[in-house]
């Protein structure tokens, strides 16, 4: 079994890249595949969290690369989707802790064990962000439709070309924008960023389009990725979408929403 | 701002601005961007060449680069001790 390494960056904080690499993972687990979600935010761990792990969490990424434990050891298997791993990030300050060998070897443990390893970023371009891009397959940039996360995310672009174990081989790395928090009332009245705006700037493909929905901020109150916790909530129907994608299948794009129309507010149904 | 300025901008709304900014933003940095990591890996690599032979601090090398339209060009600005004390000779 050979992985596919997926890295999830923005460059900018708090656009969603946690909740995406939570929501991708038990979606593409839920699908019957065998997952490690790995989290590289030395320091500032939340994938644990968002995941539902905290209190499972014995031992971490740092301890398998110092060799205080077995990969085995530190991977923790989900209580809900049986095919789903995390393995956590340290809580240590040493940013120096993940070293470029250990990672390697880890990343190479960790493709021959699953199917799919998806990798979560810490912000910013430092050492985190540049070893959690590494060693990538694939690279899925989550955006928001805003000025300043647009511009981020062109620079990861730059990073992701130049940085990375396939970029070095002179091999293309694949490249996608989430647009995550997306508003389509807003965008439609021109007040937001368009799709197509933020597709033409960064000139990369779309992997889909996480509306904005309060269903994600309950999931993470709950501990659950959002595609577990509202398994039919709008950001769950794209997140499954966007998934299918990574897998190859092809899905029409289109923007789940939540809204009712007029024969679900009388009948309490919910509308595609 | 003209009473049909505001009208037309509440209209149209802010995102065709966001669009206009970030589309001049980028075009400038992704050149920065791009020439910058250049003249970083010139400027270490010319500084390592010339070390071998004459000691030269590390902020006396200059390097820039001009990008025009039709021609681009390189200009290395290094400055080297007055007496030739500092000259190494290839198999001292």
């Amino acid at each position: 079994m050979v992985a596919k390494v997926i890295v999830v960056t923005s460059g900018k904080g708090g656009v969603g890249k946690t909740t995406t690499t939570a929501a991708l993972g038990a979606a593409l687990a839920q699908a019957g595949q065998n997952v490690a979600v790995v989290d590289f935010d030395v320091g500032l761990r939340n994938l644990d969290l968002i995941m539902g792990a905290e209190r499972r969490v014995v031992y971490d990424f740092v301890n398998v690369i110092q060799g205080n434990a077995k990969l085995n050891q530190a991977l923790i298997r989900d209580k809900r989707v049986g095919t789903l791993s995390l393995l956590a990030a340290s809580q240590t300050r040493d940013k120096d802790a993940l070293t470029e060998k250990g990672v390697a070897r880890v990343m190479k443990e960790l493709r021959d064990k699953f199917d799919w390893v998806i990798c979560d970023s810490p912000a910013g371009i430092e050492r985190g962000a540049l070893l959690a891009m590494r060693h990538a397959d694939i690279a899925v940039i989550v955006t928001n439709p805003e000025i300043s996360s647009v511009r981020d995310s062109d620079r990861m672009v730059g990073l992701l070309d130049a940085k990375t174990v396939k970029a070095e081989k002179d091999e293309e790395i694949e490249k996608h924008v989430l647009l995550a928090r997306y508003d389509p009332d807003r965008a439609a009245r021109g007040e937001m960023l368009a799709i197509d705006d933020v597709l033409e700037i960064l000139s990369l493909p779309l992997l889909g389009v996480i509306p904005e929905s309060r269903d994600v901020l309950k999931a993470s109150n709950l501990g659950a990725p959002v595609t577990v916790a509202s398994p039919v909530s709008a950001p769950a129907r794209a997140y499954k979408d966007a998934a299918r994608r990574l897998t190859g299948e092809t899905v029409t794009m289109t923007i789940p929403s939540d809204k009712r129309n007029l024969f679900g507010m009388l009948f309490g149904g919910r509308a595609a | 701002m003209s009473f049909f300025g505001m009208f037309k901008r509440s209209v149209q709304g802010t995102a065709p601005v966001a669009r206009e900014r970030l589309q001049v933003l980028l075009s400038h940095e992704r050149t920065v961007a791009s020439e910058s990591d250049l003249v970083v890996v010139l400027r270490e690599e010319i500084l390592a060449v010339i070390a071998r032979r004459v000691k030269v601090e590390f902020d006396n090398v200059d390097v820039r680069m001009n990008c025009g339209e039709v021609v681009s060009t390189l200009t290395v600005d290094i400055e080297i001790p007055a007496t030739l004390d500092a000259f190494t000779p290839a198999h001292a």
